[in-house]
């Protein structure tokens, strides 16, 4: 595992990449706990002051060091995508093995369930939802309302691998063998299944807190959680742009597109490099 | 005249990935002629190295396969190429497909999914030769297609409508729809049954005859070379061991992987079991030291575990790789 | 042709409308999942704004509302009676603008969405593809490569994100192009005029871009993923044999057989999409669906919201179907099976 590691940070440029941006993103994560202000209380420190050596990235209108707040944003969001990752991943292997391992009309039932989900525009369905919810919304609910919308594409994956596991000769071996069906799943089929499960992962942290902004920008969550989304709810709220306070909208869309594209590299670099077309592919000349 | 002269050709493949290097010694030192009007037949298990032989000699020489050492010339009469030096654009348009043309391994899927079968052949043709008439060309395409036992409303169907036999046939008539010289034919009759293989087999034959030129059939299984070829040369672990008239390789066979082949062939009649060769085909990359066949090998002496046999002529046409056969015996 | 009618077409059409009544259902039974009375709720949050209503008006609000929201009769007439209305395309009327009603509003705004929308699709999946095809085919053309890098950044970040960099750089500190709105403030939209639609293209030109952007991103990694299998294949590898021009092998070997999985792919995501097109429109202010729901969030316009939503997962149901019905028309191997 750790030879895995250290050979992706030796020969992937993405990987060390990522990693950098990761390393930033996770130091503001620790930093929070020990952040000399309270992100629930307002106007304790000049408003509306530029990035400076004191307030690195300024102050908002609202009074707060915009860093420091942002520090418990992250914290937040990523508690988020990782709530809803481990609920809809949970979900999805759960549909998945049972529509491929029991098929006949189970599976056509569950894949008929998914498949609506895949189609269907969440962004719609999701705003009714958390407009009727929204006195008892907080983080939690939030990122279990977006877990149960978000197992229905990898559902599909997990299923589609377990159908080509099943009529592989060494399943057939084991059956032959006399192992139980359960001990084939977990000793034969996971380890195939796992990379699967590993790779949508991040994929689905990225999903879910790209929704956790779009709800919140639109007013649509707990507004004095702070969040990577709120932040940009809040200084919608005092017109930033308008006002002049351009740090205000810029901090956090930076941070989030950092945060993103260090999930994005880890999930391309180590997705390649497990799948061995991928990787004889990266040999070059 | 020979039509192609191959001398002491080595190919490898080489591959750096995360910090580990491999070479696969896929083809390591093969000399051997090709002459026209003759069908000349290549056999060998799995990976010894002959489908690797086939990309240098046909010019597709691409990353990580390179071409360490040797030679492969061809003499067209009015024409001749260097295999190693010349260059894509010229391959492509002087030799590919009007002088070597090449029937795949697999052919079922060498079509177009997405396009009618005479859509692959307009685009070959018009690639080599501009079509500047459409139905002359549509009318030549018919008349070659029915020559070749085919019917006409095979070009208007989709690969998947088509069985693997028919794509097969179709392959072949592509491959000599400008009547080349060379015809490099992959297992063409692998994944086929007995009855489709015959008129493929059949196809080709009437092909050569026709038009004189040389096939160079690449098979793992023996009675299709007993059955087609003139010449057989018989490949492991990236060397030659042995190449003679078929007869001669049939009837008095000198090398022991060849005598295994051989003898593994079912005759009607007999019942006796047949043996099996202990081991299994080396690692190209890794190959075992002295004759490449000695791990095997029943009649294996000290010197073949160290001292690689040449390829040494014993008789007219008859070469053998082995440490058993001296020079000028028998 | 019967053959394929039951094959094919009889699983698709069960496909899209049970995609419909679903979805439909789903936003019928929502509502009825909240504790509050919606209709109490509404009716007081309009008196308490001091709209000076009389007491008749209340009553027949009242009566709309439990009508809207399907509160009378018991729990088996409320749901054929919503049915009976979503037929008729009544969609009640909205509560901000009451009494305008949400189907008038949503056949005003819709033109805009749709206008932003289908361009920016369409753009972003023909250069998409094209570009992403070509870069795996000339995997040393720098240009390539460095479209590629861009393609990757852009494709991991959420919509609201890079509309507000594009925002933040081209308005605020390079002032380009406007901060907001379709048109300038107090001209009247004419189609007519030249001036006019000058000025509109400059106000779509932001949100257009990253919606633009943001697809061009996604299709070139799937497109250069797609054709880097297809490359292997062996009919690929036969026409290169055969000689056959790059040019030709990659439009008609390639692409052809590459396009195929991406028009499903474009069916599937053709939901986010449209959910990314109505952020787009809050963050430029652009007078279409999306701002129009966010004007229903903030006075809680309930039957605005609805309205919305059930138009949406018809919308996209349909495009979904009618993609999936040309879909033959491109692969031959489902024509002819």
């Amino acid at each position: 595992m750790l030879k895995v590691l250290r050979d992706l940070l030796r020969y992937d440029g993405r990987f060390r990449l990522a990693i950098i941006l990761l390393g930033g993103v996770v130091a503001m994560v620790l930093l929070s706990y020990d952040s000399p202000y309270d992100p629930g209380k307002s106007f304790v420190v000049p408003w509306d002051l530029p990035p400076s050596r004191e307030h690195l990235f300024g102050t908002t209108s609202r009074g707060q060091d915009l860093f420091w707040w942002l520090t418990f944003a992250v914290r937040n969001s990523l508690y988020l995508g990782i709530v809803t990752a481990i609920i809809s991943r949970v979900i999805s292997v759960l549909v998945g093995l049972t529509a491929g391992y029991r098929g006949g009309w189970i599976d056509r039932v569950l894949m008929a369930i998914s498949d609506t989900f895949v189609v269907l525009p969440l962004l719609p369905i999701l705003i009714l939802l958390s407009f009727l919810l929204r006195d008892s919304m907080n983080l939690l609910n939030l990122a279990i309302i977006l877990g149960l919308f978000g197992w229905s594409f990898d559902a599909r994956l997990i299923r589609s691998q377990v159908l080509s596991l099943r009529e592989r000769s060494f399943t057939r071996t084991a059956i032959y063998s006399g192992t139980s069906g359960f001990w084939i799943t977990i000793n034969e089929h996971l380890p195939f299944v796992l990379p699967i499960v590993f790779a949508t992962t991040l994929n689905n942290i990225l999903w879910s807190i790209g929704m956790e902004v779009t709800l919140s920008v639109l007013g649509l969550s707990d507004l004095t959680t702070p969040t990577l989304g709120t932040a940009l709810f809040w200084a919608n709220q005092h017109g930033a742009l308008v006002a002049g306070v351009w740090w205000w909208i810029t901090a956090p869309a930076v941070v989030t597109a950092i945060l993103f594209l260090g999930l994005y590299l880890l999930f391309t670099s180590i997705n390649e490099f497990i799948d061995p077309r991928t990787r004889l592919r990266l040999i070059g000349g | 005249m020979t039509l192609l002269s191959v001398q002491n050709l080595h190919a490898y493949y080489r591959t750096e990935a995360y910090g580990i290097s491999r070479t696969v010694r896929a083809v390591d030192g093969v000399s051997f002629d090709l002459f026209p009007n003759e069908i000349y037949g290549v056999a060998g298990e799995s990976s010894c190295g002959k489908t690797t032989l086939i990309k240098v000699i046909s010019g597709s020489i691409k990353h990580p396969l390179k071409a360490f050492e040797g030679s492969v010339n061809y003499n067209f009469g009015d024409y001749k190429v260097d295999m190693l030096q010349i260059s894509q654009s010229e391959l492509r348009r002087n030799v590919r497909w009007k002088r070597i043309s090449y029937v795949m391994q697999g052919s079922m899927s060498v079509l177009n999914p997405v396009r009618k079968v005479i859509k692959t052949f307009e685009d070959i043709v018009d690639t080599h030769e501009h079509i500047t008439d459409k139905n002359e060309f549509l009318q030549r395409t018919r008349t070659h297609v029915n020559r070749l036992g085919l019917p006409t409303d095979v070009l208007n169907a989709y690969p998947h409508q088509l069985s693997g036999g028919m794509r097969q046939r179709v392959a072949i008539a592509l491959a000599t729809v400008f009547q080349p010289a060379l015809i490099i034919a992959d297992e063409p009759t692998t994944a086929l049954d007995v009855v489709v293989q015959r008129g493929v087999l059949h196809m080709i034959k009437d092909i050569q005859a026709k038009s004189n030129n040389t096939v160079l059939l690449v098979t793992h299984d023996m009675a299709v070379h007993a059955n087609v070829a003139d010449r057989v040369m018989i490949m492991y672990a990236g060397r030659i061991a042995e190449e003679a008239p078929t007869e001669s390789i049939f009837n008095a066979p000198l090398h022991p992987y060849t005598q295994h082949l051989i003898n593994s062939l079912p005759v009607i009649g007999e019942k006796s079991t047949k043996a099996s060769l202990k081991g299994s085909p080396p690692n190209l990359a890794d190959p075992p030291s002295g004759c490449r066949f000695h791990p095997r090998c029943p009649y294996v002496m000290d010197e073949c575990r160290t001292v690689a046999p040449d390829l040494i002529s014993v008789k007219e046409r008859h070469r053998v790789a082995c440490h058993l056969v001296k020079e000028g015996s028998q | 042709m019967r053959k394929f009618i039951l094959r094919y077409l009889i699983p698709r059409i069960i496909q899209y409308l049970t995609l419909i009544f679903v979805g439909i259902t789903v936003t019928y039974v929502i509502p009825r999942l909240a504790p509050t009375d919606p209709v109490e709720a509404q009716v007081s949050m309009m008196i308490a704004r001091g709209n000076t209503l009389d007491p008749q008006s209340v009553e027949s609000m009242r009566a709309a509302l439990t009508d809207l929201y399907g509160l009378s009769g018991n729990p088996v007439e409320q749901y054929f009676a919503f049915w009976g209305r979503l037929f008729r395309g009544d969609l009640g009327p909205s509560l901000n603008n009451f009494p305008t009603p949400v189907s008038k509003m949503i056949g005003q705004a819709l033109p805009y969405t749709l206008r932003l929308l289908i361009p920016a699709v369409v753009i972003s999946f023909i250069f998409g593809n094209l570009f992403g095809a070509l870069s795996s085919y000339y995997p040393a053309n720098r240009a390539l490569n460095v479209l590629e890098v861009l393609g990757q950044v852009v494709r991991s970040i959420p919509y609201y994100i890079v509309a507000i960099v594009l925002l933040v750089v081209f308005s605020y500190f390079i002032p380009i192009f406007p901060f907001s709105g379709a048109y300038p403030i107090g001209t009247r939209p004419d189609w007519s005029s030249i001036d006019f639609i000058l000025t509109y293209l400059e106000h779509a030109a932001l949100p257009a871009a990253t919606l633009i952007l943001v697809g061009f991103g996604g299709w070139f990694v799937g497109m250069k993923s797609l054709t880097s299998n297809i490359i292997s294949e062996d009919y690929v590898v036969y026409a290169e044999t055969a000689g056959l021009s790059k040019n030709r092998i990659l439009v008609q070997y390639i692409m052809r057989t590459a396009i195929l999985p991406q028009f499903t792919a474009l069916a599937m995501v053709l939901g986010t999409v449209f959910s990314g097109a109505l952020i787009m429109e809050v963050v430029f202010g652009y007078p279409g669906i999306g701002s129009l729901a966010i004007r229903a969030i903030y006075n809680n316009d309930y039957s605005m919201i609805m309205g919305i939503t059930i138009y949406s997962i018809i919308g996209v149901a349909t495009a979904v179907f009618i993609m999936d019905l040309l879909y033959p028309l491109f692969d031959p191997r489902v024509r002819y099976q």
